[in-house]
């Protein structure tokens, strides 16, 4: 059936991986803006390989959003389970675009809407853990705080609206 | 190769499927009658007599005199010529057009055009929740320098009805004219431009199981206008482009057999949307619906549901044969919510995900109940992903 996305893309969308929460989870990414229409929540599990090195044993989704935004969210913790923390911080919009078989052109921000998340958890886990974090990371995490500022305040917001709007008179 | 499998379509508001009689109506005129409505031979008188034709059918169906309806390519050009066609002819009078803030993007780019290149105010009226014009803030918008008001019959997206004949009161006895668009309307509606006091209206054919690229804007006579497509006389030199024969008695055959059976279309729709819209409310959580609750075309019904965005869901439905349509900007080129859900109130997150479903002709009841089965579901889905629950 012809569609505005790839197979690829249709698969993640309609059988989301690694979909849910995770309870204490050592590092949560939030990212996206609720008037833009997306909104990633990105929970990771960190662990050691068996030489030593730490990497994202698990990892998991929560995203309000449009197809693709919810396809990204799948296919990056599918690229991100398993890896490094250091090879997790390299994934970036193109490996994820690559990986879905392209997106359109207008929605290429979900992908970076992704990545974000994914650098907002490792940061949180490191920040957590009193961790050296490099000064890209640093740079991209002051970025991506600016640019959310205000989606917890608004969703709080917006759970109490029903309730305005069933008194609001006209 | 395109698989056939069984799709419940629930888009009327987008396209309707031509009917068959409407089909064999149009065939001859393809290949047999294919001649060209302006050339004197009789192949070419041929072709004209069918559009003259289609032109004293149409007109009846409005209340109209025939010479008064021009035919378009589309109901977006037909407004494009009323707001830009009476803006250059009456610019000497006025400067100033009033519309609602839900037309249609064709009305709101044409005045926006106006307004950028040709020193023209813009007074776009705020709507109700619901999504209604008051006439009252018609009049009080109305100034010496107006010279048009446009306020569409029924919206395309929440499927509200405008006081028309209303506004049309006021406009006319202010001495303002009056357009409406009617593209979600004629063939479902009652239409009389004398009754409701309407100068120019456009109407659309793929709306009402008629062809793609036929629409008409009627304009009534002695009204001043200016054509956009300039070149050969057609249509009274109002519209220069050869005549698609075929479309146009397509759009002809469509609007006649919609005007035979309203009655008993509007009836069998408005239960079936009545069905729909109690069961949608009653079965999903934090679900609402836009628009007027009874001043609504009987095949439109339009909700927002919270936590979940709308293409999301449309891609879902539509994995499952439901075919609709949503606000949300995500399904969008420019990125942007519904202005018309924005009009209303909402706020851009709720218009992120909202969902307009709009029945027609082949929609039976059985279609109703298996969107009540499926919708709830995936909804419910779509909201275990989200981050924000109930």
């Amino acid at each position: 059936m012809p569609l505005p996305y790839s197979s690829k893309v249709m698969e993640h969308f309609l059988h989301p991986k690694n979909m849910g929460k995770i309870k204490n989870a050592d590092g949560i990414g939030k990212v996206g803006n609720l008037q833009c229409g997306d909104v990633m929540w990105l929970y990771i599990k960190v662990g050691k390989n068996k030489s030593g090195k730490e990497i994202i044993k698990d990892i998991k989704f929560e995203t309000f959003g449009c197809v693709a935004a919810l396809a990204t969210s799948s296919a990056i913790t599918e690229l991100a389970k398993g890896r490094t923390l250091d090879k997790a911080l390299k994934i970036d919009r193109a490996k994820i675009v690559k990986n879905l078989g392209g997106l359109p052109p207008i929605k290429i921000h979900c992908s970076v809407l992704a990545a974000d998340a994914l650098d907002e958890a490792i940061y949180d886990y490191l920040q957590k853990n009193k961790r050296e974090i490099s000064l890209d990371l640093q740079k991209r995490h002051e970025i991506i705080l600016k640019s959310k500022e205000g989606i917890e305040h608004r969703y709080h917001d917006w759970t109490n609206l029903e309730e305005e709007l069933r008194h609001r008179k006209d | 190769m395109l698989k056939t499998k069984k799709t419940v379509y629930l888009d009327y508001a987008a396209t309707t499927p031509v009917d068959p009689q409407v089909l064999k109506a149009m065939l001859p005129h393809f290949s047999v009658r294919f001649g060209n409505s302006m050339s004197l031979h009789a192949l070419g008188q041929e072709a004209k007599s069918a559009l003259e034709q289609s032109r004293k059918q149409i007109a009846k169906i409005i209340g109209a005199k025939t010479p008064e309806i021009i035919f378009t390519g589309s109901a977006s050009e037909s407004n494009n010529l009323a707001i830009k066609g009476v803006a250059f002819a009456n610019k000497d009078r006025g400067r100033h057009i009033i519309i609602s803030a839900i037309e249609h993007p064709c009305i709101m780019q044409s005045v926006a055009f106006l307004e950028k290149h040709a020193g023209f105010t813009i007074t776009r009226l705020r709507v109700d929740k619901f999504g209604m014009v008051s006439p009252a803030d018609v009049v009080k918008a109305i100034t010496k320098e107006t010279i048009l008001v446009s306020v569409m019959h029924a919206n395309n997206e929440i499927g509200t009805i405008e006081p028309i004949a209303e506004i049309g009161k006021i406009c006319h006895d202010k001495g303002v004219l009056f357009h409406t668009d009617a593209a979600q309307t004629l063939g479902k509606l009652p239409i009389d431009v004398n009754k409701m006091k309407i100068d120019l209206l456009t109407a659309s054919s793929h709306k009402i199981y008629g062809p793609k690229g036929a629409a008409c804007l009627y304009i009534r006579s002695g009204t001043k206008i200016e054509p956009i497509l300039h070149g050969g006389s057609h249509e009274f030199g109002l519209r220069a482009s050869t005549i698609n024969v075929p479309a146009i008695v397509g759009f002809a055959k469509a609007a006649t057999i919609c005007v035979k059976q309203m009655a008993t279309d509007h009836k069998r729709l408005a239960s079936l949307r009545d069905k729909l819209i109690k069961g949608v409310l009653l079965r999903i959580p934090r679900s609402r619906l836009n628009g007027h609750p009874k001043l609504r075309l009987a095949n439109n019904a339009n909700f927002s549901f919270d936590f979940v965005e709308g293409e999301s869901i449309v891609l879902s439905l539509d994995a499952l044969g439901i075919a609709v349509s949503t606000g949300s900007a995500c399904s969008s080129e420019k990125l942007e919510p519904s202005h018309v859900l924005l009009a209303i109130g909402l706020r851009p997150e709720q218009a992120h995900g909202s969902l307009r479903l709009t029945l027609g002709r082949q929609t039976k009841e059985r279609d109703i109940i298996y969107t009540l089965k499926v919708l709830p579901k995936v909804i419910k889905n779509l909201r275990i992903v989200s981050p924000f629950k109930i």
